[in-house]
């Protein structure tokens, strides 16, 4: 090791002479913490979010490798948030990759004690069975003076302040198709 | 008011920190000491319950001292429009205005029309639920016949405008009235007032914030007119750091009330058909009348636009455009409503869609027993949640009211894909859509609800294609054809579709403006029509705030039309110039003959400050050039609401449904036309005249925890979340804690004649007891974010609350009712049943009680208790 070298690795030389001198930067760094990066540089890319939980809006950066989400931040970018994120956005990343995701289809029979797998393919089409039973249950042509309801009052939704306008909008439509009114979400809490 | 907005939107809240530290005062009005109250500087703790009282004082302050701001109220408001001879006000009537019906607990209103106005509403149709303004949509009803033929004063003396109406309503109340109704003291309440006029005006605006905390009432909807009153006397309304700003709490909560997933909305505001309409024509005559003002006359694209969009090319000039297809409602079917026909067993499906009413929704007991009652349950959501396991697992399996092995009702979880799994537009509370892009696909089947939607509609779809039975059309006809991306629809193609398409050229139309009447055109949500212009995603753009103007018009986009101040034509002068230099926003450029400015104008951009419409116009042809607001049916912003409300033209003071006080101003107890539920699973505690209100002699008020998420299926699995919040708690006074014998941190029940909740305690004089007329109010505040899953669990604050609405929109009065609270643990397993019975009993409560809700002098008191069959039932 040179001379120049070994007054270099000394930190409060560094301190002195460069541009740290407060010391809690450059003038600080072991060869281990120089060579440390940010999970972010690692990443494959980095997609534009929006925090999913209250309604300011917050923007998001999602970082993604190996198709995994290793990230989440707020994007200074924004007019709205400049980059801060509460403590729940902040922990945004533990709500996508955490074990409390379920990844199964679950099925609880009547009188069951215990959730059961079921394949997704089946549960769809039991699914659309009993919408069409419980439609047909509760079908109304008109109302006690004649005029028209064409409607169920068999079967109901609740939600859709968490879902995307997209999806409101498909559900919303499907639902009035069938003949369902009581279709609510959060908007009536 | 109403609003902890450090606690609950706490990123937004760095704005009120900015404003602050350029010299703008804050001033948060709350029950409790909070993180908001603790930036602030000024905290008035109030009554909860009692805002219209101080609000109605604010207004009596301004009117009395001649502090509005004279030229705006008299250019942009109904101020000098004259009230029908018939209307009397709640000063002449102990609390009630004209028009009210005892037996049925509701209003006649019209007489509370304007003078020389035909009345709208049809006298004898009183029924609750077949008259009131939920129908209405955004519109609002009828207001007049014509523009021009309204009888006005322009001078605010005639006794009958609404001016002076508005005075003589709110003259009693009082510095000293708010104070014996408030529990504020006078000096800090006029503090309030000298700060809210003194900083409003040509040079100045203030800005009013609002959330759940005045939304949650049963004269909710009245809280927010309060507030609109004042911001409106004072000039607040449509300009630069005025407005009123409802702080939503879910990241679509905006979206899903503009694309509504709501039983009474179509999207945009248009209302849902009900039994009156026969036909397109008499549903858009309801919507529209004839020689109205407003872009509301526009309403027939609009609709045959969206039929058009969900029927394709079955939709038709000759078929009405399918408007037969469309369910009719005919009364409440809101979600409390449909969660009693549960428990009666007229409900036997029901989707739960990233929503966990077992802890979210008030009363929920009555809602975990419902579900219990179904044929089938789906749940779609991220993670388990109590209303996919209340079999197993809710209170109700201890206290032996749900038992697992009889518990019929079949459920089926589905995995739901997270917000970085799918792509699509969340709606902010400002309006703005923000496109969030796929940042992974879900794994295993986690799906969206997009997803889940449109296959579970092609399954629909592929049973019903060979039914002849006409009721099956409405699916078999359904334009279901969206791109795809894999088994996926695009969600981009989606929102082409919700902007709307020109169908003779197949691309996307510029706004609203472009759509036809004439089967031309399909518009999924014609508010939402401009959010993909030129073919272009708007909601997507990202364009930095450091690289744009002041309002940001490149980031996001906010509807209608990228406007970002809504009634914006009011920052200027009637003559078109701004009311300050200061506080310049749009304003008429003469030269060039246009309104122009530093946000979209919210007015059409060529017609001149001075326009007069030409006689017989109609729609937005007959706004003068000073109408600033362009969605009124008049024009003008309503000081005075003339129709469009269930309980009154005017806010009044009424108590909460619960509450140890009787109303110091009016015989009339409570919100006269509340919408109350009698039934033995829905007990109310006893409120003044009725006895025995001792027996729950505490203010009762919950709210949210900056770390966790409403009912905590979002936070209470999240390591993080759940160590920074671990457990519920209950704050009570130093002073309670004495009365009580409650030790901090040690356990504490809180009991209504619902159930009792167990929680910690927090012992802090961050709840401070209030001197309220001649008694000492002590209040009592839970956080309500706990259930039984999760890495931090605890009871259900909402099992404590009851079911009581507010009569225009159904939303529950869920921030104040009364309790008891009690030191140590409550009861287990069934003992609690006998427990709770036991305080029912000592209270003397029935299934009527609380619904005797006429108390004003010389009416009969009549009990609104649920008869087993409901007249709606009988068809």
């Amino acid at each position: 090791m040179g001379l120049k070298r070994w007054i270099d690795a000394w930190p409060v030389y560094r301190q002195l002479t460069g541009t740290d001198p407060l010391g809690r930067g450059k003038a600080a760094q072991s060869p281990r913490s120089a060579a440390l990066g940010s999970r972010t540089e690692s990443a494959d890319r980095m997609v534009h979010s929006v925090c999913p939980y209250c309604a300011v809006g917050c923007a998001q950066r999602v970082y993604v490798k190996d198709e995994r989400v290793i990230q989440i931040e707020g994007n200074p970018d924004s007019p709205i948030s400049r980059g801060r994120l509460c403590p729940k956005g902040s922990a945004s990343k533990q709500l996508v990759t955490g074990p409390q995701r379920e990844e199964h289809v679950l099925y609880r029979p009547p009188c069951g004690t215990q959730w059961q797998r079921l394949d997704l393919e089946t549960a769809m089409d039991m699914v659309a069975d009993r919408v069409l039973d419980a439609r047909r249950k509760g079908w109304q042509d008109t109302d006690e003076e004649g005029r028209t309801l064409r409607r169920t009052m068999g079967l109901a939704s609740l939600g859709g302040a968490a879902l995307d306008n997209e999806e409101n909008y498909l559900i919303k439509k499907l639902f009035t198709a069938l003949g369902a009114l009581q279709i609510e979400n959060q908007a009536r809490i | 008011m109403g609003s902890n907005m450090a606690e609950a939107h706490p990123v937004g809240f760095q704005w009120v920190i900015e404003a602050k530290a350029r010299g703008a005062k804050v001033i948060h009005i709350d029950p409790r000491f909070t993180r908001t109250s603790a930036h602030a500087d000024q905290h008035v703790t109030i009554r909860a319950g009692t805002d219209i009282a101080f609000l109605g004082g604010v207004i009596n302050h301004i009117l009395g001292h001649d502090l509005d701001f004279r030229e705006y109220v008299r250019a942009y408001t109904n101020a000098s429009f004259l009230v029908n001879e018939r209307f009397q006000d709640t000063e002449d009537l102990d609390g009630l205005f004209s028009g009210y019906d005892p037996h049925t607990a509701a209003y006649d209103a019209s007489s509370w029309s304007y003078a020389g106005v035909t009345a709208q509403e049809r006298p004898g149709d009183h029924a609750k639920e077949t008259s009131e303004p939920y129908r209405h949509g955004a519109k609002g009803p009828f207001v007049e016949e014509g523009p021009g033929e309204m009888e006005a004063d322009p001078t605010l003396e005639h006794p009958r405008c609404v001016f002076q109406v508005l005075k003589r309503h709110f003259a009693r109340y009082t510095p000293e009235m708010v104070e014996r109704i408030c529990g504020v003291p006078q000096e800090l309440f006029l503090d309030v007032c000298r700060a809210w006029t003194a900083n409003s005006g040509r040079e100045r605006t203030t800005a009013l914030v609002y959330s759940v905390g005045w939304t949650q009432h049963s004269v909710g909807a009245q809280y927010i007119r309060a507030g609109s009153i004042v911001q409106l006397l004072l000039g607040n309304i449509g300009r630069p750091g005025g407005g009123i700003y409802a702080l939503r709490g879910h990241a679509s909560i905006q979206g899903s009330t503009d694309v509504p997933t709501l039983f009474n909305l179509l999207p945009g505001y248009l209302p849902m058909p009900d039994v009156a309409h026969e036909d397109l024509a008499g549903y858009l005559d309801t919507v529209r009348g004839p020689r109205e003002k407003g872009f509301w006359g526009d309403a027939d694209a609009y609709m045959v636009s969206l039929l058009k969009e969900y029927w394709g090319e079955a939709a038709t000039a000759e078929n009405d455009y399918c408007f037969d297809y469309m369910p009719r409602m005919n009364g409440d079917h809101g979600t409390y409503r449909t969660v009693m026909d549960m428990n009666d067993g007229k409900v036997f499906g029901y989707f739960l869609l990233g929503q966990n009413p077992a802890v979210g929704s008030a009363h929920g007991r009555l809602q975990r027993l419902g579900m219990a009652n179904l044929d089938w349950l789906v749940v779609r959501d991220l993670a388990m949640i109590e209303s996919a396991s209340f079999w197993k697992d809710a209170p109700e399996v201890e206290t032996g009211e749900i038992a697992t092995e009889r518990c019929r009702t079949e459920v089926f979880f589905f995995p739901a894909a997270s917000h970085v799994e799918k792509a699509g537009t969340f709606t902010q509370t400002q309006r703005m859509l923000q496109w969030r892009d796929q940042a992974v696909a879900p794994s295993g089947d986690q799906r969206s609800e997009l997803w889940f939607f449109y296959q579970l509609g092609l399954r629909l779809k592929e049973r019903l294609a060979g039914s002849t039975d006409e009721r099956d059309r409405p699916v078999q006809d359904l334009a279901w054809d969206y791109e795809t991306e894999g088994d996926e629809p695009s969600a981009s193609d989606v929102l082409r579709h919700m902007n709307g398409i020109d169908l003779r050229t197949g691309r996307t139309v510029d706004g609203y403006f472009d759509l036809k009447a004439d089967g031309s055109t399909a518009c999924g949500c014609w508010i939402y029509s401009g959010v993909y212009a030129g073919e272009t995603n708007q909601a997507r753009r990202r364009t930095p705030h450091t690289r744009t103007g002041p309002y940001d018009a490149e980031w996001g986009w906010t509807w209608p039309l990228n406007r970002r101040v809504l009634y914006n034509r009011a920052s200027a002068d009637p003559d078109g110039q701004p009311w300050s230099e200061r506080k310049k926003l749009v304003w008429w450029d003469a030269e060039a003959g246009e309104w122009t400015g530093h946000d979209t104008p919210d007015f059409e951009r060529t017609k001149p400050p001075h326009y007069q419409p030409a006689e017989g116009a109609s729609g937005p042809d007959a706004l003068s050039g000073s109408d600033a607001f362009i969605m009124m049916r008049d024009g003008k912003a309503w000081l005075f609401a003339p129709a469009g409300l269930a309980d009154g033209p005017l806010p009044t003071h009424y108590e909460p449904h619960e509450s140890p006080m009787r109303n110091l101003l009016y015989g009339q107890q409570a919100n006269p036309v509340r919408k109350v539920y009698g039934r033995p699973d829905n007990p109310s505690n006893p409120a003044p005249p009725e006895a025995h209100g001792e027996v729950f002699p505490y203010v009762f008020t919950a709210a949210r925890l900056t770390e966790h998420h409403t009912a905590g299926a979002m936070s209470r699995q999240l390591p993080y979340l759940a160590e920074l919040q671990p457990a519920l708690f209950v704050e009570v006074s130093p002073e309670l804690a004495q009365e009580r014998d409650l030790r901090h941190l040690e356990w504490a029940h809180v009991i209504t004649s619902r159930t009792a909740v167990d929680a910690r305690v927090v012992v802090t004089d961050r709840m401070a007891p209030l001197r309220v007329d001649d008694r000492v109010v002590h209040q009592v505040w839970m956080p309500y974010h706990w259930g039984t899953t999760g890495l931090t669990t605890g009871d259900v604050v909402n099992d404590l609350i009851g079911v009581v609405a507010d009569p225009n929109v159904f939303i529950q009065e869920s921030k104040v009712l009364t309790c008891d609270v009690r030191p140590g643990r409550r009861p287990r397993g069934p003992a609690l049943l006998e427990y709770v019975a036991d305080y029912r009993r000592r209270a003397g409560i029935t299934p009527e009680t609380g619904t005797r809700i006429a108390t004003a002098g010389g009416h009969t008191e009549r009990a609104h208790i649920e008869s087993h069959d409901r007249p709606e039932d009988a068809s």
